[in-house]
């Protein structure tokens, strides 16, 4: 039993507990001053002038139309875009095909290219002065300054979000269980279903959370192919602008704080579902 | 004073009241010709003259001359004998309009709708977009489908005509005064006490003075902005380019439109002194505080004047057509020029206005764009691409 030398427990980090709370405190300021009180703000200008004020500007026709625009549009946009993120994947992880690197820079497009230049090319693209926007605007059916423009646009930018997410994933987990059930004789259909779903249901999860946060969010590409018309074009965030222009300054932040608080509901039900699932989340090591 | 008269039908014309003609009418004289008719918001005599004969009596009775006879003519054809939507299908009107207007149109087409609903009309849904009035022109130009035009200037106007042939060339001459139904001027809105004692152009010049003007490229105010600093260096036997190019060197941030000029001057607090609409100086002290801010009137200034077409290309059916004409023709009525007046515009029928709202406006020395030669030799020249503005800014 001697032989067996008991080595002492060594401390991960070396540095002092000073330092260490020195560090945690500066990331702590960090966050409270530019991620907390920006947001803060815009609850207490929303609600400066009282509950009944806020309300009531929830209540404008104008606000109204943009609360729903802005819900139809993600309802569109997020579900098209979970459907190609997971079929993206799908072909990049699990089958080997020439150019399927340029594939996947391609899927990352929407990240580096600014949304303002983004709706711009919608713009050009089907405006009245290309030959397609000529004859769909003659035919009345505008896509620029119009819904469809707008649904265009949020999907161009939120198009890599769910197979970003999941590509990763669907690559550490390999393909040996799909080729596994595939030997046992499953169809095509049968293994994504029971096998690679359910694997990557978390990540798929975190994807379409983040999907839906931008796709409610988005404003340069969407301001850019909107018009700007109120009641008709105008999506929340736009709306918010309009609202901050016209000096009703509580429409605006009681907007921008409904805005914000759907991107905070967003982020509980996500934190939420990674409490409730931590057993699951730990086994197989996804998000 | 301005008057506003009735020909017949939905027809308006606007001029400097003459006489009254006994009979209820009045003369007025509106620009080159002298017109009769009754005059709007006055209780109206149950006969009810049908434009043409109003038109011909008029001729005959001698008191329209040439001059204006065709600009007449084209409002003749745009306006007269109009008969009220026999559909009842909902009409709906997209007025593409420009920055500052944003509060002025929200109760003018309120106003609009009751007083076209009491026509006997159906109901018209009246949908408002605005933005800097070169960004809106460019917007139409790609296709936002306008009803109505409502822009800072004539050059933006004109650039949507010249670019896709939706209405005339010669749209400016289809409604009374340059189709400018409300004009407005530029001055400075300093911060309250005037601390950098702002009294006049040649302030904006001095080293240190920030100055808050939008982009002349992309917004309507600007480019009024831009030609009455030049007037005022012409005046004061100074180089133009080099007055312009020094107030230029002043401005640390060029917004797309008025408005964008406005928040960055009013509420990010940047900026000694904003160039702004004198509607939108006012617009500022009513919403923000008499006592945060001041408006300096220069000694000269420029008339604005922001015109209102129809796009006739966009037109969809006669119903939309009549409510559309009506829209902008009763831009021009009594009432609604009392709510131009009280959103700071300088309107031309004082007769329904509060006596406040009329006399807010300062005398000042007005140059108009006629002076530069009008906007066709004014927009290529100092605002096209490589213009004096590009060279100016260059430096």
């Amino acid at each position: 039993m001697s032989d067996i030398a008991l080595t002492p427990p060594v401390p991960v980090t070396t540095e002092a507990p000073l330092i260490r709370a020195l560090l945690i405190g500066v990331a702590l300021i960090f966050v409270a001053l530019f991620l907390f009180a920006p947001l803060v703000t815009v609850f207490v200008e929303a609600l400066r002038q009282g509950w009944v004020a806020a309300i009531d500007a929830l209540r404008l026709p104008d606000a109204q139309a943009a609360i729903r625009m802005t819900l139809t549009i993600a309802a569109i946009a997020v579900p098209i875009n979970a459907a190609f993120g997971i079929a993206a994947a799908w072909a990049i992880t699990k089958f080997d095909f020439p150019g399927k690197a340029f594939l996947i820079t391609l899927i990352d497009l929407p990240f580096s290219v600014s949304p303002v230049v983004a709706g711009l090319m919608l713009v050009l693209l089907f405006g009245a002065n290309s030959t397609l926007g000529g004859w769909l605007i003659a035919n009345d059916m505008p896509i620029v300054f119009a819904f469809p423009g707008i649904v265009l646009a949020t999907l161009f930018v939120t198009f890599p979000f769910v197979a970003r997410e999941l590509i990763p994933v669907m690559i550490e987990q390999g393909r040996a269980e799909e080729e596994a059930a595939l030997t046992l004789g499953a169809s095509g259909w049968r293994i994504f279903f029971t096998v690679t779903l359910p694997n990557i249901r978390w990540a798929l999860l975190y994807g379409v959370l983040l999907c839906n946060a931008r796709a409610m969010g988005e404003f340069g590409a969407v301001a850019v192919v909107s018009g700007k018309i109120r009641g008709e074009t105008a999506t929340m965030p736009t709306m918010v602008e309009m609202f901050y222009n016209e000096y009703l300054a509580v429409a605006a932040f009681t907007l921008a704080a409904v805005l914000a608080m759907l991107a905070l509901l967003t982020l509980l039900l996500k934190s939420l579902l990674e409490w409730r699932h931590a057993d699951l989340l730990a086994a197989t090591r996804r998000h | 004073m301005y008057r506003t008269i009735q020909i017949g039908g939905h027809a308006l014309a606007q001029g400097i009241f003459l006489r009254s003609l006994g009979d209820g009418r009045i003369e007025i004289d509106a620009g080159h010709a002298r017109l009769s008719g009754h005059p709007v918001a006055t209780p109206r005599s149950s006969e009810t003259v049908s434009f043409h004969s109003a038109f011909r009596k008029a001729l005959t009775g001698g008191h329209l001359r040439g001059g204006l006879l065709a600009g007449l003519t084209g409002l003749v054809l745009a306006f007269g004998g109009t008969t009220p939507a026999a559909a009842q299908d909902s009409v709906e009107i997209l007025n593409v309009s420009y920055d500052p207007t944003r509060e002025f149109y929200r109760e003018y087409n309120d106003l609009f709708n009751a007083w076209w609903t009491a026509q006997g009309n159906a109901p018209v849904t009246i949908r408002q977009s605005h933005g800097g009035a070169g960004a809106q022109a460019r917007a139409v130009i790609d296709g936002l489908e306008a009803t109505v035009v409502t822009l800072a200037l004539s050059a933006d106007i004109d650039a949507i005509s010249e670019r896709t042939g939706l209405f005339p060339a010669d749209w400016q001459s289809r409604l009374p005064h340059n189709s400018s139904p409300y004009t407005s001027t530029i001055v400075f809105l300093v911060r309250e006490g005037n601390p950098r004692g702002i009294e006049d152009w040649d302030d904006l010049v001095a080293d240190g003075v920030q100055v808050i003007t939008p982009n002349p490229k992309t917004s309507g105010g600007a480019r009024w902005n831009f030609l009455a600093a030049w007037a005022y260096a012409e005046r004061n036997d100074l180089d133009p380019a080099e007055f312009v190019g020094a107030m230029y060197r002043n401005v640390p941030v060029l917004d797309t439109g008025a408005r964008g000029s406005t928040t960055t001057f009013t509420q990010r607090g940047i900026g000694d002194v904003l160039l702004a609409w004198e509607n939108e100086a006012f617009l500022a002290l009513a919403e923000l505080g008499e006592d945060a801010f001041d408006i300096v009137v220069p000694s000269v200034s420029i008339l604005a004047e922001p015109p209102v077409t129809l796009v006739d290309g966009n037109i969809t059916s006669d119903a939309q057509r009549a409510a559309a004409e009506a829209y902008l023709q009763h831009l021009y009525s009594p009432e609604a020029q009392a709510l131009a007046l009280s959103h700071y515009y300088r309107a031309w029928d004082t007769s329904l206005a509060a006596p406040e709202d009329a006399a807010r406006f300062p005398e000042l020395d007005l140059v108009t764009i006629a002076d530069f030669g009008g906007w066709p030799v004014v927009q290529p020249e100092y605002f096209g691409d490589g213009g004096i503005f590009d060279q100016i800014y260059e430096e």
